[in-house]
């Protein structure tokens, strides 16, 4: 029998912040969205606050001044870099492993068969305690969709716990919505709830066939998963095949020029991220959005793929590819939110094959993109850049209450006395 | 002809130094190809848990006699058992510091390394976690 665990970071922002600076712990926290417009994370203390999830920072000022609440806008380097350091860890416990987000992975723990599982389980946090300083909550279950049932009640409860056993099942799966389930999203809750189910033993103890014609297979899978047969295996580890460089803009954007000037940034930094793994793309992807939460506004996304002639890595000619797909997708009269650009079948520079017709001097190329990678690497990002990134940069995110990037810059590393 | 010579990976994360060089003549292979070993990485070399290790800019002078000075970096590795005379961080009510740890038979005690800083002695009151065991300091000489 396959026996699946949820690993998940117990707030995980608000833990790494806390890291390198304990005098938080007694502290509530929340972080702010990009742009430092919305609360994305909370710790416990400000959940308890009644601060909500998603609540404009504006709306919620007079509460966090009162409370005392420390505020943080994303720091995206410091939360990357911990969870590699936490999924690194993982790996080292359980080789079979699906990272599902940057603060969640599951492990097939079944392969290892160790003695004690809920030991074993207990060991792996505490190690990732220790290593990393985040604590996480691990569910234990025969599928996936129950061990992510089983990760609700270890946050609860002393943060491992096994819901293999059916009498466990029945006794939780009873008092939970099917709004908690994993994969069950709003309008598939709603639907259900007229149909009388509103627990997930309910849902489990449907009609496959009805749950089917109303929610999709997928839905049906959802079910079976809760029966304890497992129909959705570990995603097979791909090797970063894409490379995707996209963030909101600070404002929304109407006019070309900055778009292509942000755009441009976001592409100098995957190609950064592209050389960084020897590879070269082989085709650019740009999309831009705007903002569907305004729904007075009128709203526009699209997306363009570009196949390069050669397989590249030279940042001058994916920011000219990435140009010609905005040009081709803008349109003029829409209030843009975001711009992205997504560097696809990429291929490792030592299996690149020559090609006939096209001379293209990939030594120069790759010489004056070292030089770039390693004057930026030493003396800061964007100290030497293209025009076309732009002096302005009137897109660029708020991010004035940052915390230090201190696993990531050298010049703001943790300091101790 | 250099057959080698240092080298800065692709990534430029890691300054790679070669074990030997060697000139060779054209037409005669060098005997000590045959030796030619991986390049030497400082990083492998200071770093044994790469996941678990940090690193931490020093402040002050309370561990000078430990080799640690004002703006020195450290090396610190967070999977290593904190044993009696390790240099630490340690937190102690919510506020990072640097010190030698000694474990004595009924308590513990964060030492300075500089006779005009007393030492920490912890009382029931105080808490203290163990952040993470100093492997390394580099200090410029620059």
């Amino acid at each position: 029998m396959k026996i699946f665990a949820l690993v998940d970071c117990n707030n995980f922002y608000a833990s790494c912040e806390r890291v390198f600076d304990p005098s938080l712990k007694k502290r509530p926290i929340v972080i702010l969205s990009n742009n430092d417009g919305c609360i994305i994370a909370r710790s416990n203390e400000a959940k308890a606050l009644g601060i909500p999830m998603g609540a404009p920072f504006f709306q919620q000022k007079a509460i966090i001044k009162k409370h005392n609440v420390a505020v943080f806008s994303s720091n995206y380097q410091l939360y990357g870099d911990m969870s590699q350091r936490i999924m690194d860890t993982l790996r080292l416990h359980a080789p079979d492993m699906e990272v599902y987000s940057i603060d969640e992975a599951f492990l097939r723990l079944d392969p290892l068969q160790p003695r004690d599982l809920y030991e074993y389980c207990k060991t792996i946090r505490a190690k990732v305690l220790q290593w990393t300083g985040v604590p996480v909550s691990i569910g234990i279950g025969p599928t996936k969709v129950l061990a992510k049932v089983a990760n609700h009640v270890a946050k609860k409860q002393t943060g491992v716990f096994d819901i293999r056993s059916q009498q466990a099942q029945d006794e939780i799966l009873k008092v939970m919505d099917v709004d908690k389930i994993w994969g069950i999203a709003r309008r598939w809750s709603e639907r259900l709830n007229q149909m009388g189910i509103n627990k997930a033993s309910e849902l489990r103890d449907a009609s496959p066939t009805i749950i089917r014609k109303h929610l999709s297979v997928i839905g049906e899978r959802i079910l079976r998963e809760l029966k304890g047969q497992s129909c959705i295996d570990l995603e097979s580890i791909r090797p970063r095949k894409t490379i995707i460089s996209s963030k909101s803009f600070g404002n929304l954007l109407t006019k070309k020029r900055p778009i292509e000037e942000a755009l441009a940034n976001y592409a100098v930094r995957a190609c950064e991220k592209l050389r960084e793994q020897n590879s070269r793309a082989q085709a650019v992807h740009v999309f831009i959005q705007t903002n569907g939460f305004r729904e007075t506004d009128r709203q526009y996304n699209n997306g363009l793929t570009w196949t390069l002639t050669t397989p590249t890595s030279d940042t001058r000619l994916i920011i000219q590819a990435a140009k010609v797909c905005l040009s081709k997708i803008y349109k003029e009269g829409y209030r843009y939110k975001k711009v992205g650009i997504m560097l696809t079948d990429l291929i490792p520079t030592s299996l690149e094959q020559k090609q006939l017709f096209i001379d293209f001097n990939h030594h120069a190329s790759d010489y004056l993109m070292n030089i770039m990678d390693k004057v930026n690497k030493d003396h800061g990002p964007d100290t030497l850049f293209l025009g076309t990134q732009g002096l302005t940069r009137e897109w660029k995110m708020r991010c004035v209450l940052r915390s230090q990037r201190y696993t990531t810059q050298w010049g703001e590393l943790l300091t101790v006395s | 002809m250099t057959a080698t010579s240092s080298t800065f990976s692709k990534t430029a994360k890691h300054c790679l130094l070669p074990l030997a060089l060697c000139h060779i003549e054209a037409g005669f292979p060098s005997p000590a190809d045959d030796h030619m070993e991986s390049l030497l990485d400082l990083n492998e070399h200071v770093i044994k848990h790469p996941s678990a290790t940090y690193f931490v800019r020093a402040s002050g002078y309370s561990m000078t006699g430990a080799g640690i000075f004002n703006g020195d970096l450290m090396i610190v590795d967070r999977s290593l058992e904190p044993d009696h005379g390790k240099v630490v961080i340690a937190e102690v009510d919510g506020q990072l510091t640097v010190k030698r740890l000694s474990k004595l038979k009924d308590r513990f005690e964060l030492h300075s390394e500089n006779p005009n800083y007393p030492p920490i002695e912890l009382q029931e009151g105080n808490e203290v976690v163990i952040w993470g065991v100093v492997t390394h300091v580099l200090h410029s000489l620059l």
